[in-house]
């Protein structure tokens, strides 16, 4: 592609990136979450791939890379799951603890705090890194395996 | 015959949509709303959750999105599947 759309992917990297960590940190407070976090981050592969060509699959680590990634993130959304087994499957163990995340949050509208949610932040970060890494192997796989590559 | 039959069925099928959307319940007022009420007035307390959408997600039915994220994975498993070919570098 052109030198226009190599500079624009470039600039809108760092912003992109940050929104959907955004995304994912607040999901517990601000509508969002894991999975359109995820998306959000996948997006940019997608759009370095348009714009760099194939040569970006190998920068951004391979097909290894994201495959393990992915499966780290499976697995710790259902390891997460299984740690709340003391009361049920998917028990949120560490809600209203005081702990980490453990705040206890009012009735009604409040400004929100960040170190609510219990056990949800955690899986929403294991949710947006399996997404994040299941969409873009998706877009990786399918970009370098067509006969065509970005002029 | 076969195109009489089939008009028919399109009719009765048209006439059984029309009769469910004249019986249909009005926007808004469900016919049940107790496990709402229970979300809306439990969530903050029991997951200390400002957002009930996320609390509903991933605490009362987090079941379904380990469905959600296992479907995710099988897609993926699939796509590597398809391209095994040229993965592997054989014709």
């Amino acid at each position: 592609m052109s030198i226009i759309v190599k500079t624009m992917v470039c600039l809108i990297a760092v912003p992109v990136t940050v929104f959907g960590l955004y995304v994912v940190s607040h999901g517990h407070l601000t509508p969002g979450g894991g999975f359109p976090g995820g998306t959000v981050i996948a997006t940019l592969v997608a759009l370095m791939l348009v714009a760099f060509g194939k040569g970006a699959g190998g920068k951004l680590g391979g097909r290894g890379f994201l495959s393990s990634l992915e499966s780290i993130g499976l697995f710790l959304f259902a390891f997460v799951a299984f740690l709340g087994m003391g009361s049920t499957f998917f028990g949120n163990f560490l809600a209203n603890t005081g702990g980490i995340f453990g705040d206890p949050v009012a009735f009604g509208s409040n400004p929100g705090n960040v170190n609510t949610g219990g056990v949800i932040p955690f899986m929403n970060l294991a949710v947006g890194l399996e997404v994040f890494a299941a969409l873009s192997l998706i877009i990786l796989i399918m970009f370098t395996h067509s006969k065509e590559d970005t002029p | 015959m076969i195109r009489s039959v089939k008009a028919a069925s399109l009719i009765i099928l048209l006439a059984l949509l029309l009769l469910s959307m004249m019986t249909m319940r009005p926007f808004g007022v469900p016919a049940d709303t107790s496990m709402d009420d229970y979300f809306i007035s439990n969530s903050q307390q029991e997951i200390s959750s400002n957002n009930v959408v996320t609390a509903v997600l991933f605490d009362y039915r987090g079941l379904d999105t380990l469905g959600e994220a296992s479907i995710l994975f099988a897609a993926a498993t699939g796509v590597f599947l398809v391209f095994r070919r040229s993965l592997s570098g054989k014709r």
